[in-house]
C-alpha cells in the first residue's frame, strides 16, 4: 500500500472521468502500523484525482462536508501540489465506500489523516504530466515543469495544458513515493491563504442540497414515532384515525432495537404520507401502547446524586504516580470539589434525513452523514443484504457535531423502502432530534487536592463518573472506553509528584454517543475550574499558576505513566503532549487579551482556561460582564491555539469562532434531563442553543504560526469554554459554578 | 383554491389550508433553500418574505399566505447577487450553511427597516435565527458591511 499506483478506470470513478482520463490513486497513511491493524481498512484510506482530457482536474472529497470547509480544503492541498489551476478543479464527493478508507468525518482528523495523501496524489500526477511532456517533445524530463494547469518545457518555450497530455501521462511510469518532489511552503497558491470554499455561493443562494432536501422519484415521506423510552417496545397502534387524513398513504411498524444499540433504528411507528407535513400531523393521530422497557424510571435528579456520589468513593485508577493517599493522610491544607455536567443534545439544525430507494434486492440511499461506510453497514444489516449492494451518496449537512456518524436514521428510510415498495424520506422533527438524540454523557467528578505553602498541589486525586459511548457497542459498558480517559483525564500535564486518575461505574438508559469533544467537555471543566480554585485559594495570579503546574517544558508520553489506554488511530509517540507548546498557549492568551492590564471588577471578570485534545492545545481568556440583574454578558474571547501546520487560516478562524459559541451555549443554557424515562426536552425553547445576542460579542482567534504536524481544529476550541467563563464568572461575582448550565444558578 | 404568489410567479393550492407554507414551498413547489429547523418559529431557518415582511414560514399556514407575495432565498436576485449575499460573501460567513438562508431573509428584512443598524438593533431583530454552527460574528460583520457601517 505504500506506493502508488495507477487504477483501473471502472467502478465508481466511472461516474466522474470520462475515458482518456490519467488517474491518481495514493494510499494516504504512511504510519508504521503495528501487524494487528494492518488488516483493519481504517488505516488504509485512499483518494483518487483524475484528469480529464478537457483538462478538468476531478478530485475526489471522501469526508464529508457539515461546515469545517473539509470538502474544499482536502483537494485543495491536491491542486496546489499538482499547480493546478483551482478554477478548473472540480470536486466530486464520494459514495461510501471501503477503498477510500476512513470516512467518519469525526475527531478533527481529516487533515492529520490524510494531508499527506492529498500532497502525494498532486505531487504524482504532476511528475507524471512532466514525463508526458518530456516524451512528447522528446527532451529531458527535468526540462518539464507544471505552471498553472500547464507543462512547460523553457529552453523551447513549447507549452501543453494538462488534458492534451492526460492520455500520454497515463501511459508514464509511476514515480515512487521516496522520489516524489513537494512544493516549498512559498511555492503554494492555495494552501496558507484564506481560499473560500466550493459551496459558498449555493449556501448563500439556498442551491446547496442538505440531506433534507434530497429527493427520490416516487418518492414519499415518512414521520417516525419512536417508542418514547429508551429500550421501548410497540405492544399496539390503532392507526385508524391518522388514516383518515388527506394525503396519507399507510403507517407501517417497526421492530425496536436490540442491545448493544449501535446504529440500529429505535423502532416504532411510521406515517408514510404525501408530503413531510401530513405525516407528521398524522403521527399525532395515532393511538399506541407501548411496553416502556427496563428504562421508564430513569430520572435525572436521582441519577445525578448517583454519579456524584460515586465520584466520591474510590474507583477504578487508570494513572496513578507516586502515592497520593500518603500525602493527603499528613497534608495540612485540603481542598475538594465536585462538578457536574448534565446530558447534552447535538442538536444540529438540519434534524436527521435520509432518503433511501430499496430495488431489486439492492439500496441506494442520499443522506446527511458522517460516515457513509457506517450508513451502508447498518442498512446492510437492517434489511439483511450485502454491504456492497448498499450505495449511500452523502449531501451536505447542516451541522452534525458527531450525531450524524450514528446513521440510524439511513437505516429507517432503507427498511420503509424495503416495506412498502417506493422510495422513502424520512425526516425527523425538532422533537424527534431531541427526544432521541445519542446524548452527551452526563458526567459528576470529583476532585481533590493538598497544597503546599505556596498553594502549589502535592497530591492531586481526580475522579469521573459517565456512562460511557462503550454501551453503544457492548451493553453494560459500566466504566469508561480508554479513549474517553485519554480524553482530558489521563494526561492531565501537571508538574505533582502524587497523582491519581480514577473512573467509577455506572449504568445507562439512554443512547449515549459523542459530541463535539467528547469527554474533554466535562474532563476539561472540572480539571480546569478545580485549577482556578486552588489558585484563588492561594490567591496567586491564573496565569503564572497555571504555568506554574504545567512545570518546564517537556514532552510526556502517557505509556510511561500509569496504564496507557490505546486509542485508535492517535499515537501517543506521534503526538507526544508538549508542555512547551501547552505553555505557550497561554502565554499568547495572556499576551493577546492584554490579560496582565486586566483587572477583574464585581460584575466585570476575566477568566482564563487551557486544554489539549485532538493534539491541539487551546487557551481561552474570556471577559464576562454580570449585570444587576444577574444577566451574563460575554463581552470577549480571545482563544489562542496550535493546531500544528494550518491549510486554510480563515476556515481555522471559523472553527475557534464557532466553538466558542457552541461552548457558550452546553455552559450558559444546554441540559438534557429525564423524567420516568422520557427526555424533558422537545424544541429550542426549552432546549435553547445560544443565540446572538448571548454569543461571545466578539471572539479573537490567534493561532500560533508552527511547522508541526497538522492537528485538530474542528473540535478543540470547546472544551475550554465552560472553566474559561465560570472562572470569569468568579472573578466577576465570587460564585463559583460547579454545575452547569450556569443558567440554574442565580449570580446576584 | 389558494391563490398566491411565489418569487413573482402566480400560483395556486387546493391542498390543506392548514399546511404551512414552509412544506408547501419545499415539498410542493421543490424549493428546499428555505430550510425546516423547529417548526414553531424558534429558529429563524424558514425566514421569507410575505409581501416584503419577515416571516417564519413554519409557522405561517397556507391560508394566511392566500393572496400574499413571497419571496424565498431563491427569488431574492436573479444572479445570487444582493448586497446581503455579496457582504456574506465576502465575510466567508457560512459554515454548514443550512440557516443562512433564514439568517439572509432575515438581513435583508432588517435593513430594509433600519438601513444603518447599530449592534443593539441587529441583535435585536437577528436574535430569533439559530446558527448552531456559530457564525454570529461574521453574520453582525457582513450585515454592518451590506449597510456600510462601521464594524
Amino acid at each position: 500500500m505504500n506506493t502508488i499506483q495507477i487504477v483501473s478506470r471502472r467502478g465508481f470513478l466511472e461516474r466522474f472521468v470520462s475515458a482518456g482520463a490519467l488517474i491518481i490513486g495514493a494510499p494516504v497513511l504512511d504510519r508504521a502500523l503495528g501487524a494487528a491493524e494492518v488488516d483493519n481498512a481504517s488505516f488504509h484510506p485512499s483518494v483518487y484525482l483524475g484528469i480529464e482530457p478537457n483538462g478538468t482536474v476531478v478530485i475526489i472529497a471522501h469526508r464529508s462536508e457539515m461546515g469545517t470547509g473539509i470538502r474544499s480544503v482536502l483537494p485543495m492541498i491536491a491542486a496546489d501540489e499538482l499547480d493546478a489551476d483551482w478554477k478548473r478543479c472540480k470536486v466530486e464527493q464520494a459514495i461510501g465506500d471501503p477503498k477510500y478508507g476512513d470516512q467518519n468525518t469525526d475527531g478533527s482528523c481529516s487533515i492529520t489523516n490524510f494531508h499527506t495523501a492529498f500532497r502525494e496524489a498532486g505531487a504524482t500526477a504532476r511528475t507524471m504530466l512532466e514525463s508526458a511532456a518530456a516524451s512528447k517533445w522528446n527532451v529531458p524530463a527535468a526540462e518539464c515543469h507544471v505552471k498553472l494547469h500547464e507543462v512547460v518545457h523553457a529552453p523551447s518555450g513549447r507549452k501543453a495544458g494538462f488534458g492534451e497530455l492526460a492520455a500520454l501521462a497515463a501511459a508514464q511510469p509511476v514515480p515512487k513515493k521516496e522520489d516524489l518532489k513537494f512544493k516549498s511552503p512559498s511555492e503554494y497558491r492555495y494552501i496558507g491563504k484564506d481560499m473560500p470554499i466550493i459551496d459558498l455561493d449555493d449556501l448563500c443562494t439556498g442551491r446547496g442540497k442538505f440531506g433534507i432536501d434530497a429527493k427520490m422519484p416516487g418518492m414519499v415521506y415518512a414521520s417516525i414515532e419512536h417508542p418514547p423510552v429508551f429500550g421501548g417496545k410497540l405492544v399496539s397502534v390503532d392507526d385508524a384515525e391518522a388514516r383518515k387524513m388527506r394525503g396519507v398513504q399507510q403507517t407501517v411498524t417497526m421492530d425496536g432495537l436490540k442491545l448493544p444499540y449501535g446504529f440500529q433504528p429505535l423502532g416504532g411507528v411510521a406515517v408514510i404520507a404525501d408530503n413531510t407535513w401530513t405525516a407528521m400531523q398524522a403521527r399525532k393521530k395515532l393511538k399506541i401502547e407501548w411496553d416502556l422497557g427496563p428504562n421508564a424510571a430513569y430520572e435525572s435528579e436521582a441519577y445525578k446524586k448517583q454519579l456524584l456520589d460515586t465520584a466520591r468513593k474510590p474507583g477504578k485508577v487508570v494513572r496513578n504516580a507516586g502515592d497520593v493517599d500518603a500525602e493527603f493522610a499528613h497534608a495540612s491544607k485540603v481542598h475538594e470539589a465536585s462538578y457536574y455536567v448534565p446530558l447534552l443534545a447535538h442538536a444540529p439544525m438540519e434534524p436527521p434525513a435520509a432518503v433511501a430507494e430499496f430495488k431489486d434486492g439492492k439500496v441506494v440511499a442520499y443522506a446527511a452523514v458522517q460516515d457513509p461506510q457506517a450508513a451502508q453497514d447498518i442498512v446492510s444489516k437492517t434489511l439483511g443484504i450485502d454491504k456492497k449492494d448498499v450505495t449511500c451518496h452523502v449531501t451536505l449537512l447542516g451541522g452534525g457535531f458527531g450525531r450524524k456518524s450514528k446513521p440510524d436514521y439511513v437505516a429507517e428510510a432503507a427498511l420503509l423502502s424495503k416495506k412498502i415498495g417506493k422510495p422513502v424520506k424520512v425526516t425527523w422533527s425538532r422533537e424527534d432530534d431531541l427526544h432521541f438524540d445519542y446524548y452527551h454523557s452526563v458526567a459528576g467528578m470529583y476532585m481533590k487536592a493538598a497544597t503546599d505553602a505556596k498553594g502549589r498541589p502535592t497530591a492531586w486525586l481526580q475522579r469521573s463518573v459517565f456512562p460511557s459511548i462503550g454501551n453503544m457497542f457492548a451493553p453494560n459498558a459500566d466504566y469508561a472506553a480508554g479513549f474517553e480517559m485519554e480524553m482530558g483525564w489521563i494526561n492531565v500535564p501537571y508538574e505533582i509528584a502524587n497523582q491519581r486518575a480514577e473512573n467509577g461505574p455506572v449504568k445507562n438508559h439512554v443512547r449515549i454517543g459523542w459530541l463535539r469533544s467528547v469527554s474533554n467537555i466535562y474532563h476539561a471543566f472540572a480539571v480546569q475550574s478545580f485549577t482556578d480554585e486552588l489558585a484563588a485559594a492561594a490567591n496567586r495570579d491564573r496565569v503564572e499558576y497555571m504555568l506554574d503546574l504545567l512545570g518546564e517544558s517537556r514532552k510526556m508520553n502517557m505509556k510511561e505513566d500509569g496504564p496507557h489506554l490505546a486509542k485508535a488511530g492517535d499515537k501517543m509517540d506521534q503526538f507526544p503532549l508538549d508542555t512547551g507548546r501547552w505553555r505557550r498557549v497561554i502565554e499568547l492568551a495572556a499576551e493577546r487579551s492584554g490579560w496582565a492590564n486586566k483587572k477583574s471588577s464585581p460584575g466585570h471578570g476575566f477568566g482564563i482556561a487551557s486544554h489539549w485534545s485532538f493534539n491541539t492545545y487551546v487557551a481561552a481568556v474570556v471577559e464576562v460582564e454580570v449585570d444587576q440583574r444577574g444577566q451574563l454578558h460575554i463581552q470577549r474571547v480571545d482563544i489562542a491555539a496550535d493546531p500544528g501546520r494550518i491549510i486554510n487560516p480563515d476556515r481555522v478562524n471559523a472553527q475557534f469562532e464557532g466553538a466558542a459559541v457552541f461552548g457558550t451555549s452546553l455552559t450558559l443554557m444546554g441540559e438534557i434531563t429525564a423524567m420516568d424515562g422520557k427526555i424533558q426536552q422537545s424544541n429550542f425553547h426549552n432546549y435553547p442553543v445560544a443565540r446572538m445576542s448571548e454569543a461571545p460579542l466578539k471572539t479573537h482567534v490567534h493561532i500560533v504560526a508552527s511547522n508541526e504536524t497538522p492537528a485538530g481544529v474542528g473540535e478543540p476550541g470547546v472544551p475550554v469554554m465552560a472553566p474559561a467563563i465560570c472562572n470569569a464568572i468568579f472573578a466577576a461575582t465570587g460564585k463559583r459554578i460547579r454545575e452547569l448550565p450556569v443558567k440554574k444558578t442565580k449570580l446576584v | 383554491m389558494i391563490q398566491l404568489k411565489v418569487n413573482g410567479a402566480a400560483r395556486q393550492f387546493d391542498g390543506d389550508p392548514e399546511m404551512p407554507l414552509l412544506w408547501y414551498l419545499r415539498d410542493v413547489l421543490d424549493m428546499t433553500g428555505t430550510k425546516y429547523g423547529c417548526g414553531m418559529g424558534l429558529c429563524g431557518a424558514c425566514t421569507v418574505h410575505l409581501d416584503g415582511a419577515a416571516a417564519r414560514s413554519c409557522s405561517t399556514s397556507m391560508k394566511d399566505a392566500a393572496g400574499k407575495s413571497v419571496t424565498t432565498i431563491e427569488g431574492l436576485a436573479a444572479h445570487g447577487d444582493h448586497p446581503v449575499q455579496q457582504a456574506w460573501k465576502s465575510n466567508n460567513v457560512p459554515q454548514c450553511g443550512y440557516c443562512q438562508s433564514g439568517q439572509i431573509m432575515q438581513a435583508v428584512a432588517l435593513l430594509k427597516d433600519k438601513p444603518k443598524p447599530t449592534d443593539h438593533d441587529i441583535d435585536e431583530i437577528m436574535q430569533g435565527n439559530i446558527c448552531r454552527c456559530g457564525t454570529y460574528q461574521r453574520i453582525r460583520q457582513a450585515i454592518k458591511q451590506a449597510a456600510g457601517v462601521k464594524a
